[in-house]
């Protein structure tokens, strides 16, 4: 017997010690605070019913515990008769009862603040593809003044063990969201494909991308810095690699940022009547190539056969008829993971990756692929 | 009754079960048709386990070291399906054959030759639902869950196998369940009115009228699915005019009863185990019935609480925040009704209690975990993370799948008539014990730190949780060798048992000799007030 209580003492102690190492290193295990009204409301309601619990825990598992150890055979406990009490029965149904009315209070209250989504200062619009995201600036009519993919750049040497991870190893990307601070800024979240969910635990949202639907999101940023999140709907392959990542930034020098993506816009857009060299073709198709294709295609153009063909050596990427791979690349193909790159990139990067794909590797299409045959096979297409 | 049928009775109390590979084929006899569900869980849940430890040793370090993200999703896809429709629910199923009959007094399931065709669809089913990993395409890789249009427009080929094997498994389901329900309501013996069955047979009973009514509605949403894909229907394709959530509102009303489908026979178990072992009746046998009728009705009014980051009205957050919070006032009950049979009782250790003990506490934490996941706005940030993970987890593995250990070493040596080796289960239950807490607990810190849950790969921060989470999950997953162990070499060679096996033992199977007779109860047996619950 007292072998028992040994146990049970050195159980208590080794508990009580493991809670003190959580409690020490707590900021690693808790869910975080984050950086809007919004996300430390959350992470008060979080905290509030995480005590709640631990409160009802005490009680059962200390009751159960005292029971295990005090109501043992083996002590010689002999069991009472007792299998009923109506007045026990109606006391744990109406005090769970008044204590789920008391959390349901503060946590409507949150939710409303949550879906309170007027009065914004700007709207992004955040549109999830197989596997990247899009931010759209929208002007006060809700057109698109500018826009850009956000796709994940760490190594796919790093995925491979193959070099030493980063610090920010799968939460980096080429474009980050950019929103200023202390401004409301509204999101309205859909896909271009199947569903994803965008979120950013810093600021304490989170909405599924729904193909067909707009959701809406909001948040006012308090602190200017980096804030990470990842895709949090399961989308295919690489659900686990379209990080998302936004970049607060105090007003004035988002205001200059934006400024500057606006001149950029314009000149991208002259660019689609410009006529490029076979190297600058290669150069820039090569970097749309590596963000958009390898995931797939795979970088030296094998492919993962047979889910997704290998682009080296195939008839489509090396035939005479241009038109075949135009239309592949631009419309996608029905019932594959073969997108529709058409409504994601524009004449001159579609020129630039098809250039690429037809002369990379061992193909050599011998042509030359300019934005004007590309934008002349989309208008005759319409 | 006339006198022929008497005399056919008589004929049947004579012969024992055929020889050889014919008696399983063909038996109707529902302990064969028990034994074989068992056996056949357990092998889903060996398969279904090393996909598990597939994922988990992928998980143990970030970077991708064993398999690729296509195969990845195969694995979790199929570790999910494989878990829930071939270990859990067959194992429960399994046991409601062996048991009902004998606690309510009955020869038979009510339904024999049905009860063989529901056993013999699965293996077919779990066939073909595992051939397509060795496709070309390869198997499901849309998670268990399977939201369109992941799992339609963009999903594999074989998805349409998928949906077949599903047909199957919901076929094998529904007769299952009407069997179970005809059986319960009308084979009873004389004295065996309906608040005097063991809770067992009540949440079991409760349970087949949750599976009759929403099975169909899965079979309705894969036919959805099956004519999207092959006859150019747009139930859930956006594009078409239809609604990508329509798809998961079906899959939810389907799912959420699905999910007390796996726990509440569970309840029903361990209601049995603890009073044996505690020496003292069930606390609140008629609150124990009423809650988990209330359970199950709520059960059909939370659903989209799977579904808050959907994007929803508000009105509809709330609605389904409120109900989902009402659910912890029904399995409070439950518990305190479980510690309230423990306190003061004449406690002992038998394995069957160790696993009973840590289902009522480690079932608890699952519970508080779902009230959080409940506060909508707190939802937002554990939603899709490995918090839930490990908040299910906590419910069907601790929950679920240890009340089924639980079953099978407490009834085991009425079904063989021999002794299990009490040291050696004590044994895989500290290993499962420990097992499954360094599995499952350090995945609330992962989730509230912030990883996504189905990902094949992972930002550093999250390294040294999924590691401890991997260790863990090769501990739980080996010892369960150990349990295959002690159960054969129970059934080759344990000491004979006694026919009440365990001092306190209450009900009607206890009444009967052990080994169990191949026909019991051919002449109904009386009710004593000792034998009936209370």
């Amino acid at each position: 017997m007292p072998n028992v209580n040994k146990n049970w003492l050195q159980g208590v102690v080794g508990f009580g010690l493991a809670l003190l190492a959580v409690a020490t290193r707590a900021d690693e295990l808790n869910m975080t605070q984050g950086v809007t009204a919004i996300s430390r409301a959350v992470y008060d309601l979080h905290m509030l019913i995480f005590w709640v619990c631990v409160v009802s825990g005490i009680g059962v598992f200390g009751m159960m515990a005292w029971s295990l150890i005090n109501h043992r055979k083996s002590r010689g406990h002999a069991a009472a008769q007792f299998h009923e009490s109506t007045q026990m029965e109606i006391l744990w149904t109406l005090i769970p009862v008044l204590i789920l009315i008391g959390m349901a209070f503060p946590a409507t209250q949150v939710l409303i603040q949550m879906y309170d989504t007027g009065g914004e200062d700007m709207t992004v619009e955040v549109r999830g593809y197989q596997w990247r995201w899009q931010y759209k600036y929208l002007d006060d009519d809700y057109n698109s003044t500018f826009g850009f993919f956000s796709s994940l750049t760490t190594p796919i040497d790093q995925r491979h063990n193959r070099t030493v991870k980063g610090e920010n190893y799968l939460l980096e990307v080429d474009n980050p969201l950019r929103i200023p601070i202390n401004r409301k800024v509204r999101f309205l979240v859909t896909s271009e494909d199947v569903i994803h969910a965008w979120w950013v635990p810093d600021f304490g949202i989170k909405r599924d991308a729904v193909p067909g639907m707009l959701n809406e999101l909001w948040t006012i940023v308090e602190e200017p810095g980096i804030y990470r999140g990842q895709c949090t709907e399961l989308c295919g392959k690489d659900h686990g690699f379209m990080p998302i990542v936004v970049e607060a930034l105090p007003e004035a020098e988002y205001d200059a940022w934006y400024a500057q993506r606006l001149e950029l816009e314009a000149a991208r857009k002259q660019a689609l009547s410009q006529t490029f060299s076979a190297d600058e073709l290669m150069a820039q198709g090569e970097e749309i190539y590596n963000t958009f294709c390898t995931s797939c295609h795979m970088p030296n153009g094998k492919g993962v056969p047979p889910v997704f063909p290998p682009l080296d050596g195939s008839d489509i990427a090396t035939g005479p008829r241009r038109a075949d791979h135009f239309a592949i690349v631009i419309n996608g193909k029905t019932g594959t993971a073969m997108q529709a790159f058409g409504r994601q990139l524009d004449a001159a990067q579609l020129a630039a990756v098809i250039h690429y794909e037809r002369h990379a590797w061992s193909n050599n299409a011998g042509d030359i692929i300019q934005p004007s045959d590309i934008v002349e096979f989309m208008s005759g297409q319409q | 009754m006339s006198e022929a049928v008497v005399e056919v009775h008589a004929d049947h109390a004579d012969h024992g079960p055929a020889k050889g590979l014919t008696r399983w084929l063909f038996t109707t006899n529902h302990k064969d048709i028990g034994t074989l569900y068992l056996w056949f869980s357990f092998l889903m849940f060996l398969i279904g386990g090393t996909m598990a430890l597939i994922v988990r040793a992928e998980l143990f370090q970030p970077g991708m070291q064993f398999v690729q993200p296509e195969f990845f999703n195969q694995m979790t896809t199929n570790h999910g399906l494989i878990m829930v429709f071939g270990a859990i629910m067959p194992a429960f199923v399994g046991l409601a054959n062996w048991l009902l009959p004998m606690m309510v007094g009955a020869p038979d399931m009510a339904l024999p030759r049905m009860n063989n065709l529901s056993f013999w669809i699965l293996p077919f089913a779990f066939s073909l639902m595992i051939s397509t990993l060795f496709m070309e395409e390869g198997g499901p890789n849309f998670g268990w869950t399977f939201y369109a249009p992941l799992s339609t427009e963009y999903a594999p080929d074989t998805v349409t196998f998928f949906i077949f094997s599903l047909h199957m498994i919901g076929a094998s389901s529904i007769m299952g369940s009407i069997n179970i329900i005809a059986t319960i309501l009308n084979m009873r013996a004389p004295g065996m009115t309906l608040m005097r069955m063991p809770l067992f047979v009540w949440t079991w009973l409760i349970t087949a009228y949750l599976l009759l009514a929403v099975m169909p509605v899965l079979a309705g949403a894969v036919t959805m699915m099956l004519f999207d894909i092959h006859f150019g229907t747009s139930f859930f394709n956006a594009a078409g005019g239809g609604d990508p959530v329509m798809f998961q509102h079906i899959f939810w009303f389907f799912g959420h009863p699905e999910v007390y489908i796996m726990i509440l026979p569970a309840f029903g178990i361990v209601s049995q185990i603890i009073p044996t072992f505690s020496r003292k009746p069930l606390f609140g046998y008629d609150s124990m019935v009423y809650a988990v009728a209330s359970i199950a009705f709520l059960s059909f009014i939370v659903w989209a609480h799977h579904m808050f980051t959907v994007g929803m009205p508000i009105a509809g957050q709330l609605f389904f925040m409120y109900s989902t919070m009402l659910i912890a006032v029904p399995t409070g009950v439950k518990v305190f009704n479980w510690v309230s049979t423990m306190w003061r009782g004449s406690i002992t250790f038998e394995t069957p209690m160790l696993f009973a003990i840590a289902f009522v506490a480690l079932f608890t934490i699952g519970g508080f975990s779902g009230l959080m996941l409940a506060i909508t706005p707190a939802d937002y940030q554990y939603h899709d993370t490995y918090f839930v993970v490990a908040h299910f987890h906590y419910v069907l593995v601790p929950g679920a799948l240890f009340s089924i250990i639980a079953a099978v070493y407490y009834w085991l040596p009425k079904w063989c008539g021999k002794m299990y080796d009490e040291s050696l289960g004590k044994l895989h239950f500290w290993l499962s014990f420990i097992g499954v807490n360094i599995t499952f607990f350090p995945q609330h810190f992962s989730g509230l730190a912030g990883m996504p849950r189905r990902i094949p790969d992972y930002a550093l921060q999250f390294a040294d949780f999924n590691m401890v989470s991997s260790i863990g999950a090769y501990i739980f997953g080996f010892s369960q060798l150990l349990f295959l162990y002690v159960v054969i070499k129970t059934i080759r060679s344990g000491r004979p048992a006694t026919a009440r096996v365990w001092e306190a033992a209450h009900g009607l199977e206890w009444t009967l000799p052990s080994p169990v007779p191949y026909h019991t109860f051919t002449t109904p047996p009386k009710i004593t007030e000792a034998e009936a619950h209370s």
